[in-house]
């Protein structure tokens, strides 16, 4: 434990000084956002963070991570593998807490109110913040049409015309010209990226506000990963993205705003989050810099 | 601008106010199930239970309906069904062990251990003899079977783990199968191929055979999913050393998994100490210690509560009996935890 | 890559790799599989003795001795046999009945169970429980059978007279008089109380492997714990589930001793659960044993077999559902 000790010493001071970075990379999005981007329909719906920070037992993963997700954007959040992006994506829709030792601290508001409140029944935020996994994981034993309406299903939520909402949700995610004579087959009789839309498709019939993506296309081949990036576009015009993903082209094609993590063997920390354009030609931070032009990670 | 870590929260772990309201819930369905038995035609200790069941199933869907809506009700009932039934399983082991505790201590004296009841029969005095001779048959007879099954055991779990041959599919079906014979036809077998046309004599050598088919599938299966835990790195850097398939075996999987192996043993005791039926057919079941397995009835621990229980029928047989049974659940109860223990540590 | 299949050269035959294992590694190789052989042959020298001793009873009674109830020796004046009966259908109809009780009664309270140690305890609390559960599933039968006739009859016999009082309308649990002590119910519960360590921890074996990512997949959409297990948990366990039920009828068919002592052994077929008159076939082994001459040890044999058989099916189906959809995807 002492050496453990040692290492958060140095993190205060590594914090020291991003924490001068950290509140002006968010004014830059926040002013970015007042200033209505392209692409920015304000829906009136938001997610932000507020010093959310992460552990694993009394391993400290993730630190201090203040971000604000403007509706109807897309963010990237990049980084080098065990940088804590995808802990911190899953502390958002509350998927962080299926890890028995898991921790947090600090708040995520969505629409202003705190996600982790007492008394917040988690099943319904997780309605409005759907997710997608980096492993395809239909439903092996529903068909193609029960896998995207069991999210229905699962909530218990009551529609009359479900197969309406089954077309637009397939069509959304680009499936369904695909499969639209074979919505009786399973699940698994699609290729990967077949399946991974027909997730995408899933998260989309319950609706939400936002969506999840963590490293959607890590699976998937670079024919599939096209398509999916075609359908996040699409979604994007409807709903606030949130997307993890090593691959920085893909950052720079489907975002509008980026996030870079980074984890120097202590918590991950975020080091500068700004404008997509921004981040990669004209990063502020230096870590950022030899990140996205690929001098490591 | 320094900045502090904050720390370490679990939100979504239950609240003050959410374990208050759930003790409230409980709370009131037991007044609720103590009411309905006092003003309706239930009544005991089942009526009591099943109101209490309904009271719950009831409160808990209102409770959480009101709060959460239709999903989260339902979903308490789920949570009630599944108690419900983890108390209903714990009721039973709770009674058995509180059951042979309380009336199994009456029977204890200074000689039980060292007794047999050559000279008493099992409605004298308690003092007058003991289950010194069961106990060592039991330890005969067990130690017997071990000799046998484990070598047996290991071998087909190494022919299911180390060799992988053809058979390995139907082996491993059969060795299933081979735990689920009835112990009754266990000991029918040995009647009808040992007994009548080779000894024609009961003896504890015949109850060691039976109780080796019992024991032989809980050792193989035990002992393969000890094998299976061994890294296979193990093997390749045997064989990648030169050794042989025998000597990597011999020097490195078997010492590797000497404490799987053991709790293999351990597991295979705890599964034939109590076994009765075979024990009935074919061992004799004499009052007076006996040290040769090969001639002559043998007593064992469950023959002795067996037939406390049946031919006695005063107060002291039954102490015996009980008295047996306690001596006969310690060493389940010891066998058991050395089993824990064993399998807590890591394996090699 | 687009070359002419005309074109591309055949491709060489595969080396065959030969080893030629040392003497030492044949010798091991040979030993261990002797050693596996050991359930092979000794499943086969049961059947082949149990035949040998009590086929002719089955070929001389024919299908008289499943369907058949009366088991009776009548010996005359000098102590030969002058007329001897065997059936053993009240017996087998018995064991059925109690082992469908033990089924019914147990596999839903082990599977709920089993939903609460995967899903809902954590912690100390899970592992002292898991623990508790399987030293129950190391009780002796024994230990079943006297707390079953000293401490559990009385309440199940009062349970067995309500359930006459207000559903005795219904065949199965009407009786033709008030006797209601060693009745099959009160076996079957006996028996249910037994397999239901074994089925709880088959159970949860099986939820342990249900795949996290569909659980999560699930919770993203916005499940409960209810919907979960019923979206993703039962359609992967259902199988594996039906197997594990499947070995505790084959535990409960074959049980003994427990059976035994709270069991009211009738040569006669009963299917009045509720009535204190049953069969079991492993029961009357031992009831008649004692007292058996050679050629009713024969026909014990022949029960011996039958209920081998039937148990190796059973065991055979039960193994066949956990295989098959024990670990994979459903």
């Amino acid at each position: 434990m002492t050496d453990n000790k040692g290492f958060q010493d140095n993190d205060k001071e590594e914090k020291m000084t991003t924490s001068h970075a950290t509140p002006a990379s968010l004014s830059s999005v926040a002013s970015a956002r007042t200033m209505s981007q392209p692409g920015t329909t304000l829906l009136g719906t938001g997610l932000e963070t507020r010093g959310v920070h992460a552990w694993f037992g009394k391993k400290h993963v993730l630190s201090d991570i203040s971000l604000d997700f403007a509706a109807g954007t897309v963010t990237a959040l990049i980084g080098p593998s065990g940088c804590g992006k995808s802990t911190f994506i899953r502390t958002l829709n509350r998927m962080h807490e299926f890890i028995p030792t898991a921790a947090m601290a600090g708040e995520v508001l969505l629409d202003g109110k705190d996600v982790y409140a007492p008394g917040t029944d988690v099943t319904k935020i997780r309605l409005r913040v759907g997710m997608v996994f980096q492993k395809p994981n239909p439903f092996p034993s529903m068909t193609i049409g029960q896998n995207v309406l069991s999210g229905l299903k699962l909530a218990q939520i009551k529609k009359s015309n479900t197969d309406e909402l089954l077309e637009s949700c397939l069509t959304r995610a680009g499936l369904w010209n695909e499969v639209k004579d074979r919505l009786g087959e399973h699940g698994g009789a699609l290729s990967g990226g077949q399946q991974q839309r027909l997730c995408i498709a899933r998260s989309l019939a319950v609706e939400p506000q936002v969506l999840l993506m963590d490293e959607p296309c890590s699976a998937l081949d670079p024919g599939s990963t096209f398509r999916i990036e075609e359908t996040i576009a699409e979604l994007a015009k409807s709903m606030t993205i949130v997307i993890v993903t090593h691959n920085m082209q893909q950052a720079a094609r489907v975002s509008d705003y980026t996030a870079f993590f980074l984890s120097d063997g202590g918590p991950g920390e975020m080091i500068e989050a700004a404008p997509t354009s921004k981040i990669f030609s004209s990063p502020q931070d230096k870590r950022t810099e030899d990140y996205v032009t690929g001098r490591f990670g | 601008m320094t900045q502090t870590i904050p720390t370490p929260q679990r939100p979504w772990q239950p609240s003050k106010t959410d374990r208050f309201e759930t003790l409230g819930v409980l709370v009131a369905s037991f007044v609720l199930a103590g009411l309905t038995v006092e003003f309706t035609g239930l009544n005991g200790k089942l009526g009591f239970v099943v109101s209490l069941f309904f009271s719950l199933l009831i409160l808990n869907y209102g409770f959480y309906f009101q709060k959460q809506g239709k999903a989260a009700a339902k979903d308490s009932l789920l949570q009630v069904f599944t108690v419900m039934a983890i108390v209903l399983t714990l009721i039973p082991i709770t009674s058995i062990i509180a059951t042979v505790v309380s009336k199994g201590y009456k029977g204890l004296h200074w000689g039980i251990l060292t007794k047999d009841m050559a000279l008493a029969s099992v409605n004298d005095p308690i003092v007058a003899g003991g289950l010194g001779h069961a106990l060592v048959g039991t330890i005969l007879m067990v130690g017997g079977a071990l000799i046998i099954s484990f070598p047996i055991g290991v071998l087909t779990a190494l022919y299911l783990t180390e060799i992988r041959g053809p058979l390995t599919r139907p082996i491993r079906f059969l060795v299933q199968a081979m735990s689920g014979v009835p112990s009754i036809v266990a000991g029918l077998f040995i009647l009808s191929s040992l007994v009548y046309p080779v000894t024609k004599a009961l003896s504890g050598m015949m109850g060691s055979l039976a109780l080796t088919i019992l024991m032989i599938p809980t050792i193989a299966r035990t002992a393969e999913e000890m094998l299976i835990l061994i890294p296979n790195e193990l093997r390749e850097a045997g064989v990648a050393l030169g050794g042989t398939q025998w000597r990597t075996v011999a020097g490195v999987i078997l010492p590797a998994a000497k404490s799987g192996l053991v709790t293999a043993i351990i597991l295979g005791i705890a599964r034939i100490i109590g076994e009765t039926a075979p024990l009935l057919l074919v061992t004799g079941g004499g009052d007076a210690l006996n040290l040769n397995p090969t001639e002559g009835a043998m007593g064992s621990l469950p023959y002795y509560i067996w037939k406390s229980f049946l031919t006695g029928g005063t107060p002291e047989a039954f102490a015996r009996a009980w008295a047996g049974m306690l001596v006969l659940l310690s060493f389940i109860f010891i066998l058991f935890g050395l089993a824990r223990y064993l399998s807590g540590r890591k394996v090699g | 890559m687009s070359v002419e299949l005309s074109e591309r050269p055949a491709p060489p035959a595969p080396r065959e790799i030969t080893t030629q294992p040392r003497r030492s590694d044949q010798i091991f190789r040979i030993v261990v599989t002797i050693g596996g052989m050991a359930s092979l042959v000794i499943l086969g020298l049961i059947a082949l003795f149990l035949s040998i001793k009590g086929l002719h009873i089955l070929t001389e009674e024919k299908l008289g001795f499943i369907t058949g109830s009366a088991w009776e020796v009548i010996t005359d004046d000098t102590g030969s046999i002058a007329e001897s009966k065997f059936g053993i259908g009240a017996m087998l109809v018995g064991t059925f009945l109690s082992a469908m009780i033990a089924i019914l009664v147990g596999v839903p309270i082990s599977v709920l169970s089993a939903l609460y140690l995967t899903f809902y305890a954590n912690g100390k609390v899970k592992k002292f429980l898991i623990s508790v559960i399987d030293l129950m599933a190391a009780f002796p039968s024994l230990l079943f059978g006297f707390w079953g006739f000293f401490v559990f009859m009385s309440s199940a016999e009062y349970w067995a007279k309500l359930i006459n009082k207000y559903l005795g309308f219904i065949p199965f649990f009407d009786v033709p008089t008030p006797i209601f002590e060693r009745s099959p119910f009160i076996a079957g519960l006996v028996l249910a109380i037994m397999i239901i360590p074994i089925v709880t921890s088959i159970s949860r074996e099986i939820f342990d492997q249900t795949p996290l990512d569909r659980i999560q997949a699930a919770y993203a959409l916005g499940a409960t714990r209810l919907a979960m297990i019923k979206a993703v948990v039962i359609p992967f366990g259902r199988g594996g589930i039906i197997g594990g039920a499947m070995l505790g009828l084959g535990r409960a068919m074959g049980e003994t001793v427990a059976v035994y002592t709270v069991l009211n052994v009738v040569y006669q077929i009963n299917w009045q659960i509720l009535f204190g008159a049953g069969g079991n076939v492993a029961s009357l082994i031992l009831l008649k044993f004692g007292e058996a001459g050679p050629a009713e040890v024969d026909a014990l044999m022949a029960a011996g077999l039958v209920l081998f058989i039937l148990t190796l099916l059973v065991n055979a189906v039960a193994d066949l559902l956990i295989n098959r959809f024990g670990g994979k995807g459903r």
